[in-house]
């Protein structure tokens, strides 16, 4: 039988507000446990709970940017349930009347072509703390540095049909709440996690299949995998005449696999109920709009733009427009080069493949825009030649030349890369190689005309190698070839 | 001293008669002799209390004194006190020191008042006569038989046997105004917002409010003007400015129209009540106010909408007490569901597991929209049928209980101890101000009786509106001069 799959994702992600989301205690990573957790994040007696404005404003920006609707009102809600790091007993939610109504976010696929997923609604909620099962003998240390952290739970609709699709969405978030600077998208940190719900169904049928929901994976490649894993495991199942249960299961990454977790039985009754001590929020219309000219281009926009006004491809557009500081950094490069192709071409060239070697993250190249920009600019004006411009690249890379745009500038002097254009100097290079290369020459000349193109090339290296590579190669090629000729 | 209203203490300090370190001293002795029969404390603060009072003294020296500095008070046990234990009437908070102050708390300080302890209290705010209390009931002054009324049983038995001049209580169906009544002294329930609950151990969070215990309207408007305001810290605080409520006391009451609901005056009603009541009115019609019946018409249903509201609110408010973080936790949990559920069976008593049950229950799947969704529907009924009935009149005017207090352990089933509440509760769920005062005793047994509360009510933010009408009602009357017996005693 043929089997299609059927995904939608929750993705949590944490709001990058520099206070918690009901109080105003710190949200940075790693302090020490629990120097992060004021009186209200602990659920003492007697606290209540303030919104953090910033929070809203940031879930706010979120739906603008997938095209939501923007309801006038929204709700907090309390889901009940006792955890030992829910201080409160209760997580404050928004269970009927979420801050972002529908959206949809478009996703490209490896092949190029594009694809919207609905989005449900996004809602804004309080993060719980942490269980620390180390280190505390027979006991469980509580840390409630992360109790009250702001996220936007971001509900999709069903829409994804494989693994891929479910990534590229997860990357299409990522990008979009880093892009907005909303969040730091830091997945090792938790910074964005999601919920998987999966089933699968014979292809062409219209009722969905009873699904399972994998719980808490937080990295592009554990939803691949955890996906792959659970849709073989449900068709096995289906296949040998079994049913899939409606549960929650957990991924294993180092057994690549998901196990149960809880059945629906055993699932909490949460009692939502609307929290008493906030105010349902209110957004008038000009606060909305307010943020909707306020908002950055989005990837989406961008990735078209640089398609229609810069005449990138489709995929040179989607690879420099996929995270906000790639796209940053390319545009910094156009802008000091004035090429956009050649920009294109050295980024995701030279540039990234350096970086990939060295494992770093594009905001921390060692070469910066305007360094590379410059560079490029000595290439389209011919004062160096492409085998320079490595050179010079490698030497920016290892920090020489001074920091600004002038750096190529710096090292294409210090080094001689200057390129040489003088017809008579590059002549008489090359009488010269003709001189020290009788057997050369003779091999040549008994050639036959069409296999002399390739042995061209023996005499193009000595002379660049005479130049030490700042000869014009166009020059000394056709040069070459005029005087050989000449001997033949 | 003890005898003296809030007021007349607040002069004496001013005039230099006395020091805020003698009057404390005075009414910490009167505490020891005399709360031990009471209980209406649950914490003396003594050495706390008398460093405030010199602090006051200092700052009156210094010419620095306000108009309550120096002036000694109670705090109900549900106010989060810094340094203090903080109990709530519950085994489950026997051992919560709170580690910050409450805003109201902070407010009173910043005033310079000095507060002697924490009062007793129906256990979370759940009673109506402070038997429901971990630290024992509470016994009424005027009557020791009987019960001070809840669930601010404590502050109102202490203002009314002249431990305090005042103490601070809250009010969640009528824990300030019920009590008040019971006890012979005046309790104002301001609007809901109108007094920050940040600090104050929630029982209902949409219907907890704060407000002043005294002898009198004049002592409650200078209290009230003390701790009313936005907090920032409270989002279901009005943004609203104070007035001092002093100022409109002495406004005539000619023109007052006054509305009596005929709700009020039905079935379950003491006749003895009744009569003192309508007494009242006399007097206010003596004063020049006119007065007619009006209608309340959802009000049978204020109680059962209620009894559904509190209780869900409650179940979720009271999950934090969960043996984790603080409050009580069970000797040698074997696992963690064992921690949780003997650390509450445990910590919490029977009607504070009652309530819990109650709202888990109408909170669950399938029960949610017959229970709390229609009982959010009925409250807005309510709250309409006030605002309908403040159309037509000023204020409105009944009884506060529908029988003076009763004999402690006397009503042994919970609902008929609900039922206590029939005039109050719907208040509550409108969210309007409502102020008892004394208004004369029934009874005969022993000597004076029990007392009877006049209860008035007003539209939204109309409590110097409220404050004069009963201030006016206290020049013209002395049910709020007589003192218990026990309060007679003198040291």
């Amino acid at each position: 039988m043929q089997w299609e799959t059927v995904i939608g994702l929750e993705v949590h992600v944490q709001l990058a507000t520099r206070s918690k989301i009901f109080s105003g205690a710190s949200t940075a990573f790693g302090a020490e446990p629990n120097s992060q957790a004021c009186a209200v994040d602990l659920g003492l007696p007697g606290v209540l709970p303030v919104l953090n404005e910033a929070a809203v404003a940031m879930a706010v920006q979120f739906g603008l940017g997938i095209h939501a609707e923007i309801p006038e009102v929204s709700v907090f809600d309390r889901k009940n349930y006792f955890y030992p790091d829910l201080p409160k007993g209760y997580q404050t939610s928004q269970m009927y009347h979420p801050i972002v109504g529908p959206g949809e976010v478009e996703i490209t696929l490896e092949d190029g072509a594009t694809k919207r997923i609905r989005v449900h609604h996004a809602h804004l909620e309080e993060d719980a703390g942490k269980s620390l099962h180390e280190d505390f003998h027979g006991m469980t240390g509580i840390d409630l540095n992360r109790a009250g952290t702001p996220l936007l739970e971001i509900v999709s609709e069903p829409d994804m049909r494989s693994a891929k699709e479910a990534a590229a969405y997860l990357k299409a978030i990522h990008s979009i709440v880093t892009y907005l600077g909303i969040s730091d998208g830091n997945m090792a940190e938790g910074s964005m996690r999601c919920d998987v719900n999966v089933s699968v169904r014979p292809r062409g049928q219209a009722n969905f299949g009873t699904r399972a929901e994998i719980k808490n994976v937080n990295s592009f490649r554990f939803v691949e995998r955890a996906i792959a894993f659970e849709v073989e495991r449900q068709i096995e199942l289906l296949e040998d005449g079994g049913e899939v249960v409606q549960e929650t299961r957990l991924f294993d990454p180092e057994r690549d696999e998901t196990r149960s977790m809880r059945t629906k039985e055993q699932a909490n009754d949460y009692r939502y109920f609307p929290c008493p001590d906030l105010l349902p929020v209110v957004l008038d219309r000009a606060y909305v709009d307010h943020l909707r000219d306020t908002l950055p281009e989005l990837p989406a926009d961008k990735r078209a733009r640089f398609q229609d006004e810069l005449g990138l491809s489709a995929y040179d557009a989607g690879v420099l427009s996929a995270s906000r500081e790639m796209a940053e950094y390319f545009e910094a490069v156009k802008e000091a080069c004035c090429d956009a192709k050649l920009a294109a071409n050295w980024v995701q060239g030279e540039l990234s493949g350096a970086l990939n070697r060295e494992g770093l993250p594009i905001q921390d190249s060692p070469v910066s825009a305007t360094q590379l920009g410059g560079l490029i600019a000595r290439v389209m004006d011919d004062t160096i030649n492409g085998k320079a411009a490595k050179q010079v690249f490698q030497a920016l890379w290892n920090g020489e030349g001074g920091g600004d745009a002038n750096s190529a500038d710096e090292v294409i002097e210090a080094k001689g890369l200057k390129q040489v254009t003088d017809t008579g100097a590059i002549e008489a290079m090359i009488d010269q190689v003709i001189a020290d290369s009788p057997a050369q020459v003779a091999q040549y000349r008994d050639a036959e005309p069409e296999k002399r193109g390739k042995m061209i090339g023996y005499f193009v290296g000595q002379v660049m190698k005479a130049s030490r590579g700042t000869a014009n190669p166009q020059q000394v090629n056709a040069l070459l070839k005029e005087k050989l000729d000449a001997l033949c | 001293m003890h005898d003296k209203t809030l007021t007349e203490l607040a002069a004496g300090l001013a005039t230099g008669e006395f020091s805020s370190r003698e009057l404390t001293q005075a009414l910490l002795a009167r505490i020891e002799r005399l709360d031990g029969d009471l209980n209406s404390f649950i914490s003396v603060t003594a050495e706390q209390a008398l460093a405030a009072a010199d602090r006051a003294d200092a700052a009156r020296a210094a010419g620095n004194a306000g108009p309550l500095t120096g002036v000694p008070l109670a705090l109900k046990d549900i106010f989060c006190t810094e340094g203090v234990k903080t109990s709530a009437g519950s085994r489950m908070l026997d051992n919560f020191i709170a580690p910050y102050d409450a805003t109201v708390v902070e407010k009173l300080k910043a005033a310079g008042t000095v507060s002697l302890g924490k009062t007793n209290m129906d256990e979370f705010a759940m009673g109506s006569s402070n038997e429901n209390s971990f630290f024992g009931p509470v016994k009424n002054p005027w009557d020791r038989d009987a019960v001070p009324g809840g669930s601010s049983g404590g502050s109102a038995a202490a203002v009314a046997a002249g431990l305090v001049p005042a103490a601070m209580g809250t009010d969640t169906g009528g824990s300030i105004r019920q009590p008040a009544a019971f006890c012979g002294i005046t309790g104002l329930k301001p609007t809901y917002g109108r007094v920050s609950r940040y600090g104050i151990i929630a029982y209902a969070s949409s219907l907890d409010q704060a407000g002043p215990m005294a002898r009198t309207a004049e002592d409650c408007a200078r209290l009230l003007t003390a701790i009313a305001g936005h907090d920032l810290r409270d989002s279901t605080s009005v943004a609203r400015g104070v007035p001092d409520y002093t100022e409109e006391l002495d406004a005539p009451l000619a023109g007052l129209k006054i509305g009596l609901p005929r709700e009020y005056f039905g079935e379950g009603l003491d006749p003895a009540v009744e009569g003192a009541v309508r007494e009242a009115i006399r007097v206010y019609e003596s004063l020049g106010a006119t007065v007619r019946e009006v209608s309340l018409p959802h009000t049978h249903y204020a109680i059962p909408a209620y009894y559904v509201i509190a209780p869900a609110e409650a179940s979720s408010n009271l999950s934090r007490y969960d043996g984790v973080r603080f409050g009580h936790r069970c000797e040698a949990p074997a696992d963690l569901t064992d921690l949780y559920k003997r650390s509450r069976a445990e910590g919490f008593g029977e009607e504070v597991k009652r309530r819990i049950l109650m709202g888990t229950h109408t909170l669950s799947e399938g029960f949610f929209d017959a229970y709390y969704k229609k009982a959010q529907q009925v409250r807005r009924l309510i709250r309409q049928d006030f605002l309908d009935a403040f159309d037509e009149v000023d204020v409105l005017m009944g009884p506060a209980s529908p029988t003076p207090a009763f004999d402690l352990g006397a009503k042994k089933d919970p609902v008929s101890m609900y039922l206590q509440d029939i005039y109050t509760i719907a208040i509550n769920l409108a969210g309007i101000p409502g102020i008892s005062v004394p208004a004369g005793f029934v009874g005969g047994r022993p000597a004076e009786g029990r007392p009877v509360g006049l209860q008035i009510l007003g539209t939204h933010f109309a409590e110097a509106r409220l404050l004069n009408v009963a201030h006016q009602f206290q020049q013209a009357t002395d049910w709020h001069l007589r003192r218990p017996a026990l309060a007679e005693e003198t040291l």
